[in-house]
């Protein structure tokens, strides 16, 4: 039986596999090395890899990731952890105007293979700037991979991809999802960008699910099965690259799209996927797409409040009937 | 240790390449040739030459929007940076950068980093990566003094200093950030004083002497590669001209400090020096005419070259 692991073990693997592999990888960020991530992504590698390649910064998310930046530059592959998600706005000059830009702007000459694991989505009352999924900030910025796993296989073998390659990369890690264990293989590998994973198949309707939706649009499935509803669930994993065919083909046998993410609605990656299947696959449409996104709101304290904010397998479970309705 | 007068030479050939290029840049700006802003160095020829002549061609440097001269004092094309200027297909960057992010990646310029301050904290990293591969190169950071006081630059030399990089940060005080002046925007009067907040040497030297130049990054390149850690040098210099060549610089400044600065022209004393240093007269006029047909064919290829053909649009983002 294949073993299994949590996000965290899983993530964690592929750093170490990818430190052993190439001496050029390093890791920094805030508290990654005495503590080991505040959610423990890096425990252990201080002690196997040493304070060299395993650095624990100050707090100064545009210096380290600068920092990072000139690093990947001139010949090392640095993995960035910023602690949360919300963070990035601390060092977003740094990665919109370089990290994604250098490789263009220098008409080809300067490579920044830049790696940055964030988490997303605190979910426990961390509050409006603790708890953001600010994914689609960056769908809008030229020159920069998003990786969006859901599973522990799937964070391991994309975390490598992104890792070998030689484009900034954003890793966004939902904190919903960190501690959920699932199969990962034994052996090496590694998952490439661009290529959605049909998680569940079905005919009546296709859920796109982002990152700690996915197990909420796979519980879906299952419920809906006993009802008689076929629900067919994509998980794109990287929304750049995008694998817009896999989901038109997808729409194209099931007619009726929901996209699920939980990021604000407005200009959210739903509002993306939708205008692409309308471009693309209008015809085939038999219902208007249906977009289930949190709301457009800062991320309340208050648990049932920003209970509210997440959407539920409820929520979902509603959107999938009412597009059949 | 002292330079040759061959070594010498070679500077005031640079500093006077700069010169030349600048001033050709300017005109064409006027005649509608050059598609972006261009932020020329006039002026401040001393602290590129002064700096550069202490690196390697393997070692690095990240310069800013005001970056043709390191371009072409780390030994970078006057053709291809001429051509990058002009927005064309043979320029550094295919002429996707311009102006302000000409960068000449295979002389050691890494990047220019047209946001200010954004290329402190990029050299500590390339520091870092020295440091990490065991070489004994460094990295010469140029930034001007309004870049002393954006975020960047205390997260950078922090870092820089922290990690014991092998960094020469090199400020260019020309007084202005655009139109602020220095006294307006901080109230110190050496931004070299900053240093000492991050535990590193800070070195305030006359920015129009190359000599004076060449010499306190001497001491601060050997440091660096020598792994005794970054310091910061401030160089007094000035910019002739405006903030960028559409900007006649004078809504801010008086006609009269810019003649006064004008009189400690950089390329006017090294000529003086060298001549006194018994340079022959003859050999620096040669220099001379070198330049101006240097200069001169950089500038006729960058105009008779063509622009990116459209299918460039697309390529390099990934």
């Amino acid at each position: 039986m294949i073993r299994e692991l949590s996000m965290v073990e899983a993530l964690r693997e592929a750093l170490a596999e990818e430190m052993r592999r190439d001496p050029a990888v390093i890791v920094m960020g805030e508290d990654v090395g005495v503590l080991g991530g505040v959610y423990k992504v890096t425990d252990g590698l201080l002690k196997e890899f040493g304070p060299e390649r395993v650095r624990d910064t100050p707090i100064s998310e545009e210096g380290f990731v600068g920092a990072a930046i000139g690093a990947a530059a001139t010949g090392l592959r640095p993995v960035v952890e910023i602690m949360y998600s919300d963070f990035l706005a601390n060092c977003m000059s740094q990665i919109v105007n370089f990290a994604a830009k250098m490789h263009y702007s220098s008409g080809g000459q300067v490579r920044v293979p830049l790696v940055i694991r964030t988490m997303v989505g605190h979910g426990r009352g961390h509050g409006g700037d603790h708890s953001q999924v600010p994914i689609p900030w960056f769908m809008n910025v030229p020159g920069l991979r998003l990786v969006v796993p859901a599973t522990p296989r799937d964070a391991k073998g994309l975390l490598k991809t992104a890792i070998r390659g030689d484009s900034p990369v954003l890793f966004f890690e939902p904190h919903l999802l960190y501690r959920t264990k699932g199969p990962v293989p034994e052996e090496d590998y590694a998952l490439p960008f661009g290529r959605a994973d049909i998680k569940r198949r079905g005919d009546d309707v296709t859920v796109v699910a982002i990152s700690a939706m996915v197990p909420r649009a796979v519980e879906v499935h299952e419920r809906l099965r006993d009802e008689g509803i076929s629900v067919e669930v994509v998980d794109p994993m990287t929304l750049n690259p995008l694998d817009i065919d896999t989901i038109v083909e997808s729409v194209k046998r099931t007619n009726r799209l929901v996209t699920v993410e939980y990021s604000p609605k407005t200009g959210g990656i739903g509002a993306e996927i939708a205008a692409l299947v309308v471009e693309k696959a209008f015809d085939y449409l038999d219902a208007p797409i249906v977009r289930v996104a949190a709301p457009d709101v800062p991320v309340p304290v208050s648990p049932p409040l920003e209970k509210m904010t997440v959407p539920s397998v409820e929520a979902i479970m509603e959107a999938v009937k009412g597009i059949l309705a | 240790m002292a330079l040759s007068l061959n070594e010498m030479l070679q500077m005031y050939r640079q500093m006077l390449e700069i010169r030349r290029f600048e001033e050709n840049i300017a005109d064409l700006y006027h005649k509608g040739k050059v598609p972006s802003s261009a932020h020329l160095y006039i002026g401040q020829e001393a602290v590129a030459v002064g700096v550069c002549s202490n690196l390697r061609r393997n070692d690095y440097v990240l310069t800013t929007h005001r970056g043709h001269a390191h371009n072409l004092a780390k030994g970078g094309s006057m053709r291809k940076l001429a051509a990058e200027i002009l927005g064309k297909a043979t320029g550094l960057c295919k002429g996707k950068g311009g102006s302000m992010r000409a960068t000449s990646f295979s002389d050691g310029v890494v990047y220019s980093c047209s946001i200010v301050g954004a290329n402190i904290p990029i050299s500590a990293g390339v520091g870092l990566s020295i440091k990490m591969r065991k070489t004994d190169q460094v990295v010469a950071c140029f930034f001007g003094e309004g870049a002393a006081n954006i975020g960047d630059f205390h997260e950078g030399l922090n870092l820089a200093a922290l990690w014991c990089l092998p960094v020469v940060y090199v400020c260019e005080n020309n007084l202005y950030a655009l139109s602020v002046s220095q006294t307006r925007s901080t109230l110190l009067e050496d931004i070299a004083t900053r240093a000492s907040a991050y535990g590193i040497p800070g070195v305030v030297v006359n920015g129009n002497d190359a000599l004076a130049v060449h010499e306190a990054a001497e001491k601060a390149v050997e440091n660096a590669r020598n792994g005794r850690g970054p310091t910061l040098i401030e160089c007094k210099t000035y910019r002739w001209l405006g903030h960028h060549a559409g900007d006649p610089g004078l809504d801010y400044r008086t006609k009269e400090e810019v003649e006064t600065w004008k009189r400690r022209d950089p390329v006017k004393i090294f000529r003086e020096l060298l001549l006194s240093k018994g340079a022959a007269e003859e050999n620096v006029g040669a220099i001379e005419a070198e330049v101006e047909e240097a200069v001169r064919d950089a500038m006729d290829f960058a105009l008779m070259s063509p622009y990116a053909d459209p299918k460039e649009l697309l390529t390099d983002v990934f």
